[in-house]
């Protein structure tokens, strides 16, 4: 008990002088960018001087031992533990494009929220504390022991070892192709190099921290980087709280300046000017929308129209960059009348969208009495799949297994939504605050003075405008209707908005890449012992050294990390619809049989295989069934239930098969109700 | 008390208290999601109600869902431990006097 004391305290030390230490670092950048240093170098060095940091501590925390490469040595005291989780759990969705989403959605974003933190009271409830009495080392583990009976060799314990490895790698992989393309995009965007180099610079960051210390090193520097999230996303949101309500605590304060947002958008909403532009959007849609009819004559209409302007151009010897243009158009025009479909459905569906009223924020499910059924109901979905997503994550619930005791373990599920919490309560609070600075200083300023951050994003990823602001009624002044805003840049561009010195961005962006890499960290783990110890030691070979086996897992880290950079590099949708999708297949695939595994003794491996399995087919045939990006379509949903949610199908389906199977088949054998038993017992 | 008996009342309790906790855990999620609309008329300190609800309500009630877990857990666990230690005591003197039968008197 002593020892673990001082331990304790040594490790608060710790960080406390690393604390202390960021904090100089920030004084000292800023105190060099009054001197005048450049923004690239404030970026290089926040870039160089985080990424070493990690590097360090994975260096310093090194091993080779399987108890400390698995499970950290078991000793992570809770409060850490649970740092480390919520850094774990912190993703770049999360830190990047929540705020975002709650900016562009409103109340309807605010299911996120409640979702991703209401899914930590099943993890406490039902699962964490009983993985941690159980005491191996992955998830597949727990559900191989407790479904193959006695040590889950048999072949109902290697069926499910198998299936639960597949749903681990499915899941983590989405996630992490994620993570590691949020990686790309704030690395290029803040040093300015290239999008693939920086996935590759920020992988090797956290290939140099898990290769050498797995779950040990990542403990630690994620307990870093927590500090590191903390400070920077509470540094603006504090900054811009104090700024327009006088209060710096931004999640009291912005209860105050909602009804003033309401006010504003109601104003807005009946602005004449505002009607102008959407009306242009809407005049737009509906021409676009005559072209799609025509087809394919208007394709071709089209295309023979661009070529006699090019010819024009060319006859009457008009300037160089008039020909480019007109080239340029010809060369951007679909290729055939499918294209043409596709990219002017496209067109017109941005158009009709932008032509939309303004959604006010605070009202929950805006729209006539079907469409805010519809609404509330896609929100208790999305709710719920979140919430049991999160309870099935592998690379969470793998944290159960690092503190010394069960009751540790429970502690540290509380200390980790407190953790989380810091930073949930204040993405909303966010989220109102740039919206109201937005809605009050740039809309109604006209052109001629833009502040120097709107040109600035808006010029950061011409193919794909982030941020897009042009006069479309040509009067001078901003709209609201004129702006568009990605979910994904808002929480970047915020310190800049608010007009704090370019430290705090290089802060921010830091603190992006902090989130991004530490669950990245986390899922490359999990992913890699599935791999190494449930593929390789558990079914392969039986009599591997621990030393190979830890060997084997660094190599397969290796693997996955360049795969699943690969994967990024190829820019696969938005971040936070990814992320969507994993939630809802790791709650379709392994949310009932680890719950069932623990509170229903007569579940078998029969039940937990085809529950498993109709779990997850379910899930992912809706979401090929009904996402338009999947080759499905929106007027294939049951009860209009978006795709993202597609667990709320897929989890009772699971669990239905699972009970029925069970049922029909016969009871486990003797040692496994002795494990449940075990399980469930208090630790004396 | 034999083990079994302590660690089955332990289950009992620990499963009535899992199940009260998941009640308070979907009656706030459920009615903060569902009764939004009727709720968005009452305020908060400046909040409408659902808004605050779904914000941070929720989570707060979360938060403290867990933090109750926790602390009853450790009670349960302990009160459990303090049994089987007593029943451990008694087995012992039971042994015990068992082997040594009291002195005859004289």
């Amino acid at each position: 008990m002593k020892s673990s004391r001082t331990f304790f305290q040594r490790l608060r030390s710790y960080y406390l002088l690393f604390t202390g230490g960021f904090a100089c670092f920030l004084v000292a950048l800023s105190v060099l960018e009054q001197e005048g240093m450049s923004r690239t170098w404030i970026g290089y060095l926040f870039m160089f001087a985080t990424i070493v940091l990690y590097a360090s501590i994975g260096v310093l925390s090194r091993t080779s031992n399987v108890l400390e490469y698995y499970v950290a040595g078991r000793r992570v005291p809770a409060m850490f533990n649970g740092m480390a989780t919520a850094a774990d759990w912190i993703s770049a969705a999360s830190f990047i494009s929540l705020a975002g989403g709650l900016y562009l959605h409103g109340f309807d974003g605010l299911a996120y929220i409640m979702g991703w933190t209401g899914g930590y009271c099943l993890v406490a409830l039902l699962i964490a504390p009983y993985l941690r009495k159980f005491s191996q080392y992955t998830i597949p583990d727990f559900l191989a022991a407790r479904y193959g009976g006695g040590d889950g060799e048999g072949p109902g314990g290697r069926a499910v070892r198998i299936l639960a490895v597949c749903a681990t790698i499915i899941v983590s992989f989405t996630y992490v192709v994620a993570q590691i393309y949020a990686v790309g995009l704030i690395a290029s965007r803040f040093t300015g190099v290239d999008f693939s180099v920086g996935i590759f610079l920020g992988l090797a960051s956290i290939l140099v921290c898990s290769f050498l210390g797995g779950m040990r090193a990542i403990t630690w520097t994620q307990v870093a980087q927590y500090i590191i999230i903390l400070v920077a996303f509470l540094m603006p949101a504090i900054w811009l709280s104090g700024k327009h309500t006088d209060n710096p605590i931004p999640q009291l304060a912005y209860g105050k300046l909602l009804p003033k947002l309401s006010a504003r958008e109601y104003v807005l909403q009946n602005d004449p000017k505002e009607a102008e532009v959407r009306a242009i959007f809407r005049q737009r849609a509906d021409e676009l929308d005559a072209r799609l009819r025509a087809l394919p004559a208007s394709w071709e209409a089209g295309r023979i129209e661009l070529q006699r302007k090019l010819d024009r151009v060319k006859l009457r010897n008009a300037s160089l960059l008039e020909i480019r243009n007109a080239e340029r158009a010809l060369i951007a025009y679909p290729k055939n009348a499918d294209e043409a479909t596709r990219s002017w459905s496209e067109a017109r569906d941005q158009n009709l969208a932008r032509a939309e009223p303004i959604t006010p924020h605070a009202t929950p499910y805006p729209g006539d009495a079907e469409t805010s059924d519809i609404k509330r109901n896609n929100f208790l979905a999305l709710v719920f799949c979140l919430m049991m997503g999160t309870a099935a994550l592998p690379h969470i619930l793998m944290r159960a297994y690092t503190t010394p005791s069960v009751h540790e373990t429970r502690v540290s599920v509380f200390w980790t939504l407190f953790f989380i919490l810091l930073i949930y309560l204040t993405i909303p609070a966010l989220a109102v605050l740039v919206k109201y600075d937005i809605y009050s200083a740039l809309v109604g300023s006209d052109y001629a003075h833009l502040p120097n951050w709107v040109s600035y994003w808006a010029n950061v990823d011409k193919a794909n405008p982030l941020f897009s602001i042009s006069d479309i009624n040509h009067d001078g002044v901003v709209q609201l209707a004129e702006i568009t805003i990605d979910a994904d840049v808002l929480v970047l561009a915020t310190p800049e908005i608010a007009g704090l010195p370019y430290v705090v961005s290089g802060l921010v962006a830091a603190g992006g890449l902090a989130a991004a890499l530490s669950t990245a960290d986390g899922l490359l783990l999990a992913i890699s012992n599935a791999l190494s110890h449930d593929v390789y030691y558990k079914i392969v070979d039986r009599s591997a050294s621990t030393q190979k086996r830890v060997t084997i897992s660094k190599l397969l880290l290796l693997g996955v990390a360049f795969i699943a950079a690969y994967g990024a590099s190829q820019k696969p949708g938005d971040i936070l619809s990814l992320v969507g999708a994993a939630f809802s297949l790791a709650a379709s695939a392994l949310f009932p049989a680890l719950v069932l595994a623990v509170f229903w003794k007569r579940a078998n491996y029969q039940g937990a295989v085809a529950g498993m399995t109709t779990g997850f087919a379910v899930c992912l045939y809706y979401m090929l069934h009904t996402n338009p990006t999947l080759g499905g379509s929106v007027a294939r949903q049951w009860f209009h239930i978006a795709p993202i949610s597609a667990g709320i199908f897929g989890v009772p389906a699971g669990l239905l098969t699972m009970v029925t199977v069970s049922l029909l088949t016969p009871p486990p054998e003797r040692q496994t109700g002795a494990l449940v038993d075990y399980i469930r017992a208090p630790e004396l | 008390m034999d083990k079994t008996l302590i660690r089955a009342r332990h289950w009992e309790r620990t499963r009535r208290l899992t199940a009260l906790l998941l009640l308070a855990w979907l009656a706030t999620g459920f009615c903060a999601a569902f009764f939004a609309r009727e709720l968005a008329g009452l305020s908060v300190f400046g909040w409408p109600l659902s808004f605050y609800l779904a914000a941070q309500g929720a989570s707060l009630v979360y938060l403290s869902i867990l933090a109750v877990y926790a602390w009853r857990m450790r009670k349960l666990d302990r009160a459990a431990a303090t049994q089987a230690a007593a029943a451990a005591t008694a087995t012992a003197a039971a042994t015990a006097a068992a082997v040594s039968p009291p002195e005859p008197r004289t």
